[in-house]
């Protein structure tokens, strides 16, 4: 799909085709680049899942480092400040054996007026086959991946897309949710949906995955979603929008809680963050209205006593940690994933003789 | 690990092994393992994913049905230790380590159906170091086919089979393929001539 501009609404976005059903898919992996959610059938969900589940049993071990990228590239370039996403990746590059150049812009020769597209060409000059990268503004990963000869991965851009926790999200509702799936389940963000990637990723992931997604949060956080949930809903998706919490939560099997942007409050979307505590924060009297054991999720840094109070955050239902381990499990499936399309080299059609094998 | 059969054609060959033979073959196989063991005791079979997991879970039971001792039994996918991942197009799908104990100072037998190259047990051998010290590492397979490209050789063979590299050694086991049988197959490819086998095992 085209890249979103900062600021333009939601209804730029187009409903994606319908998913192809999972066994008319070739086994495998065919995505050169993840720029985010939008392209991946269920059946691409499912192999990323497959690979994360074993990922973890690879991070349960004595030594949680195995070497299926060893002599790899990958360079983390990022535009934007991040500890989670970040070192997630880091951590993620380094389990696989790969070595790992990190670039702040904040330290780097961009203060002194580089292009992105420069960077980019310089970073793959100096070795980089793998590129992540996040950037203020939507759509950059895929100009640098229009330019880089090997595989970009999206740390997240703008208010666009961040593929990469959009997937953790799903494999940790995966993980923890009876049965094993979200389908049929009702998830519900809520918070400042207007201003957040993370949402945006998740809308695709999750109603391709089948859950039944309620946005919510205050009328002015949730403009131009109506229309995108109208068109979902059009494709045969479950996909619901409202501002009230009540309804929300009812009867809801996961509660993500998103960051207020405390940097947005200047625009005078929100009156105060004292009365969206109060009118929208996640507390314990309005996580009961959900399902007894519902999971609440947070893709972090938590604002705790604004968008969530600190007992929910740290209670019994909060799998907040987990999002943050499954994270690093998820990047290396992904990248484990994307070295092979990226790695192929002759062998394309068949292994060379002689080269797997007993 | 199967390359794309597209434009090729698989011609079945001749039968090798039958059940019975499979069956015989594991018997006698969880027999060497014993003794060159002297007992059971820190024994621990572990099969390589993906049809060494129910070989090595048939020695198991033979042994407990023979000394009436149980042996624990892992699995082991050598997927991200695999020398040619630079190599493929496509990242194999990874199928999951599960080590039912710790292997210190234990006698692991690695298990797998067919031993050629030698990669695989490289590449198992590489990832077992990584879960600690066991005492010995042994192997045991089903069938040998031959030309190894490594120093590795098995201590416990099922049935020598003399092949030539055009050639695929197939094993069916009835937990993975829903039937018993080996079997050697030529892949003709339709538009040329006989091209290289694809390794198995």
């Amino acid at each position: 799909m085209s890249a979103v501009i900062d600021g333009s609404v939601t209804a730029e976005m187009a409903v994606p085709s319908v998913d192809v059903a999972p066994e008319s898919q070739p086994v495998g992996w065919r995505h050169r680049h993840l720029l985010d959610v939008d392209g991946l059938t269920a059946a691409d969900l499912d192999l990323v899942m497959r690979t994360a589940d074993a990922m973890r049993e690879v991070l349960a071990r004595p030594i949680a480092k195995v070497p299926a990228l060893r002599g790899r590239n990958v360079t983390i370039l990022f535009y934007e400040a991040s500890t989670r996403t970040r070192v997630s990746f880091e951590v993620a590059a380094k389990n696989l054996s790969a070595d790992v150049v990190n670039i702040a812009a904040a330290t780097s020769s961009v203060t002194k007026g580089e292009s992105l597209v420069d960077t980019v060409r310089t970073v793959e000059a100096l070795g980089a086959q793998m590129l992540v990268i996040r950037h203020p503004v939507s759509g950059a990963p895929y100009l640098a991946a229009e330019i880089f000869g090997g595989s970009v991965l999206n740390g997240g851009d703008g208010w666009h897309a961040h593929p990469t926790q959009a997937l953790l999200d799903l494999y940790t509702m995966r993980s923890r949710l009876p049965g094993g799936s979200v389908a049929g389940r009702k998830v519900v963000i809520l918070g400042d949906v207007l201003h957040s990637r993370v949402a945006r990723s998740n809308i695709w992931s999750l109603t391709a995955a089948g859950a039944d997604l309620w946005l919510c949060g205050p009328p002015t956080l949730l403009r131009g979603f109506e229309a995108w949930a109208g068109r979902g809903a059009a494709a045969g998706r479950r996909f619901h929008v409202t501002a009230s919490v009540d309804e929300a939560l009812r009867d809801a099997d996961v509660v993500m809680a998103l960051r207020i942007q405390r940097e947005r409050m200047a625009s005078g979307l929100l009156p105060s963050l004292r009365e969206y505590a109060a009118r929208y924060g996640l507390t314990a009297a309005r996580l009961a209205l959900a399902k007894p054991g519902a999971i609440v999720m947070h893709p972090g840094p938590m604002n705790e006593g604004v968008e969530i109070a600190a007992d929910v955050a740290a209670g019994a239902q909060s799998v907040i940690t987990d999002q943050v381990t499954n994270g690093v499990a998820i990047r290396m499936a992904l990248l484990y994933l994307l070295a092979g399309v990226a790695g192929a080299g002759s062998g394309v059609g068949g292994s060379p003789a002689g080269a797997p094998g007993a | 690990m199967w390359p794309s059969e597209a434009g090729k054609e698989r011609v079945t060959g001749r039968r090798i092994m039958t059940a019975d033979e499979i069956r015989r073959a594991t018997i006698r196989l969880s027999h060497e393992i014993v003794e060159k063991q002297a007992g059971t005791d820190g024994l621990l079979l572990i099969g390589i994913q993906r049809r060494g997991v129910p070989l090595a879970r048939r020695i198991a039971a033979a042994i407990l049905e023979n000394e009436g001792a149980e042996v624990p039994v892992g699995a082991l996918d050598i997927t991200f230790y695999r020398d040619d991942l630079s190599l493929v197009a496509q990242q194999p799908v990874v199928k999951g380590t599960e080590l039912p104990t710790g292997i210190d100072g234990r006698t692991v037998v690695l298990v797998d159906d067919v031993l050629y190259t030698g990669r695989t047990i490289r590449a198992a051998m590489d990832a077992l170091v990584d879960f600690g010290r066991p005492q010995a590492i042994r192997l045991a397979v089903l069938v040998d086919r031959g030309h190894r490209e490594l120093p590795i050789r098995a201590d416990h063979v099922g049935k020598n089979v003399p092949t030539s590299r055009e050639e695929l050694v197939r094993v069916h086991l009835e937990e993975t393929d829903s039937e018993d049988g080996v079997e050697i197959e030529r892949i003709v490819d339709v538009a040329g001539p006989v091209r290289a086998g694809e390794p198995v095992g």
